[in-house]
């Protein structure tokens, strides 16, 4: 009797999450140690530079903390104004293009044909990152925030309608069917039974997009397309680590405000 | 005589309401694109499309020859991404618990800071944090590796923090009855709970790496955007669209690993 109670297990461990078996669990354990070992070997630092930078990183964190808005407040304006209107502006104009290509990917409601066309428009416009893309518009458009806004809105457009589409298919069947049944047109269906399922998600989206936007207005600055990142660019360029710290705040600030809000108008929204 | 009502979607002063939200936006639209587009030089716009056609002309057909060049280039690529997202989510985990509100020490002197850590993570791109990096210590694949770690950071938390508090009570009410001590209802209560997101989390993190590490070069932070930098600034155009070619597929390969995965885990 006491044999028996002894040979149960008195410990337990917990089974592997992945790869019941172990020969396959080690080996591939081993074949991401080499990788790592490999990639490890791969970075190329030069020691001597990092210590030198030392210096220039303690700089960078005490111009964060006592940052100068005042000396350069003129760049820093400017640029964040075109920020901010390339930021309303695309995110308007990719979202006015964006929702009948959304409608148009959506599997339920679009012919096939239009939904093939429509996917791989958003299909294009995921795949190149917005960098990619300023860099093009920057050589065909010239420098400045107008490539900045093209850029943003293109990129805008593969978001929203793919999110948007992918909501459409999502939608209660029953309410399109009931309107249908009342001999509706094509567009008194889009209006009275899609819309009503959608708008909340559609405004929640939006002012993400508005967001994301605003954020990547602060990186193609960087190859041309103006905003408040070609500003961030020559502050740090010139080592003037306290206007860098003062925008970086700014972008900071801003990206919190809009997401506070965003989170309130999706609640009063929803 | 009466009228018979006809039924309608809003209230008259629904509709006013509205109308006045959308005017106020289109107003503000124009403004904005007025003041955007003050300094705009219109004749360079207006002969877009004869530089598009330049362009276009220039980039074809990709010089493939140069392909050879661009395998160390990505495949250094890869590393910053991988070691990036490691370095991000060895960094962003114990923040993911201190941020959420059932796990963290403090609400009051913790929680804000690790929040706040979070939102100035995820505010700034990486290729601005590769920029200061940079600038800071030098020019290689190191600085691109601690960019694209120090914006993961933000995001792993923020999606690991908001798992951790959508946790069930039960089963950490569960382990605690059995006389767990703290961090045996971490390990047995609430990491299986979470254990899913966060690899999900992870290889979506590491897919969106793999997309801004290849252009991070062009700031100087290593990786295949040196190449593209070099190019760009040499206006050797096929050597550009080959380059594009190779981020694309890249970005294609890595987007259907990381969908395979996370279909396998979820």
């Amino acid at each position: 009797m006491v044999d028996k109670i002894s040979s149960f297990p008195k410990t337990w461990k917990r089974p592997p999450v992945f790869f019941e078996s172990a020969p396959l669990r080690y080996s591939l354990y081993a074949l991401a140690l080499l990788w790592f070992v490999l990639a490890i070997g791969t970075v190329d630092v030069n020691w001597s530079r990092v210590a030198e930078g030392m210096d220039r990183g303690w700089r960078f964190v005490k111009g964060f903390l006592t940052p100068d808005f005042t000396s350069r407040w003129k760049d820093i304006s400017a640029g964040l104004i075109e920020s901010l209107t390339m930021t309303l502006t695309s995110t308007v104009v990719g979202i006015v293009l964006a929702v009948p290509i959304g409608i148009g990917a959506a599997r339920n409601i679009a012919p096939k044909a239009v939904y093939y066309v429509c996917r791989s428009i958003i299909a294009l416009s995921r795949s190149l990152q917005e960098i990619i893309i300023a860099i093009l518009f920057v050589a065909m458009f010239g420098f400045g925030p107008f490539a900045g806004f093209l850029t943003l809105s293109f990129a805008t457009i593969g978001f929203m309608s793919k999110l948007l589409a992918e909501d459409i298919e999502d939608i209660d069947e029953s309410q399109t069917e009931a309107i249908r049944a009342t001999g509706s047109s094509w567009l008194q269906l889009i209006n009275y039974a899609v819309q009503p399922q959608v708008m909340p998600r559609l405004i929640g989206l939006s002012l993400y997009r508005l967001d994301i936007n605003f954020r990547e207005s602060a990186v193609i600055g960087i190859v041309g397309a103006g905003g408040i990142g070609a500003t961030l660019n020559t502050a740090i360029d010139r080592y003037e680590f306290d206007s860098a710290g003062a925008i970086l705040l700014i972008i900071i600030f801003i990206v919190m405000i809009t997401e506070y809000s965003s989170g309130y108008v999706r609640r009063w929204v929803q | 005589m009466m009228t018979t009502p006809v039924w309608q979607h809003r209230t008259s002063r629904a509709n006013i309401v509205l109308w006045v939200g959308w005017l106020f936006l289109v107003a503000l639209f124009v403004f904005c694109w007025q003041v955007m587009t003050k300094d705009t030089i219109w004749a360079f716009v207006a002969d877009a499309p004869e530089q598009a056609a330049d362009l276009g002309s220039r980039m074809f057909p990709p010089r493939w020859s140069y392909l050879d060049k661009l395998w160390v280039p990505l495949w250094d690529t890869m590393n910053i991404a991988t070691l990036g997202t490691l370095l991000g989510v060895i960094i962003a985990v114990p923040i993911a618990f201190l941020a959420a509100s059932n796990t963290t020490p403090s609400t009051l002197f913790v929680r804000p800071v690790a929040l706040f850590i979070i939102v100035a993570s995820r505010s700034i791109n990486s290729l601005i944090w590769a920029l200061l990096l940079v600038s800071i210590i030098g020019p290689g694949l190191l600085a691109g590796i601690v960019a694209i770690g120090l914006r993961s950071i933000g995001f792993v938390a923020k999606l690991l923090y908001e798992a951790i508090e959508e946790t069930e009570k039960i089963q950490i009410e569960a382990v605690t009855a059995t006389g767990a001590s703290g961090a045996q209802i971490l390990n047995y209560g609430i990491v299986p709970q979470i254990l899913p997101a966060f690899y999900g989390i992870s290889v979506f993190r590491w897919d969106i790496n793999i997309r801004e590490s290849t252009i991070l070069g062009l700031v100087g932070a290593g990786g295949i955007g040196v190449q593209l930098q070099a190019s760009l600034n040499t206006l050797a155009w096929p050597q550009v669209t080959m380059i594009f070619v190779v981020i694309l597929g890249t970005v294609v390969i890595s987007e259907w690993v990381s969908a395979k995965v996370r279909h396998a885990i979820i």
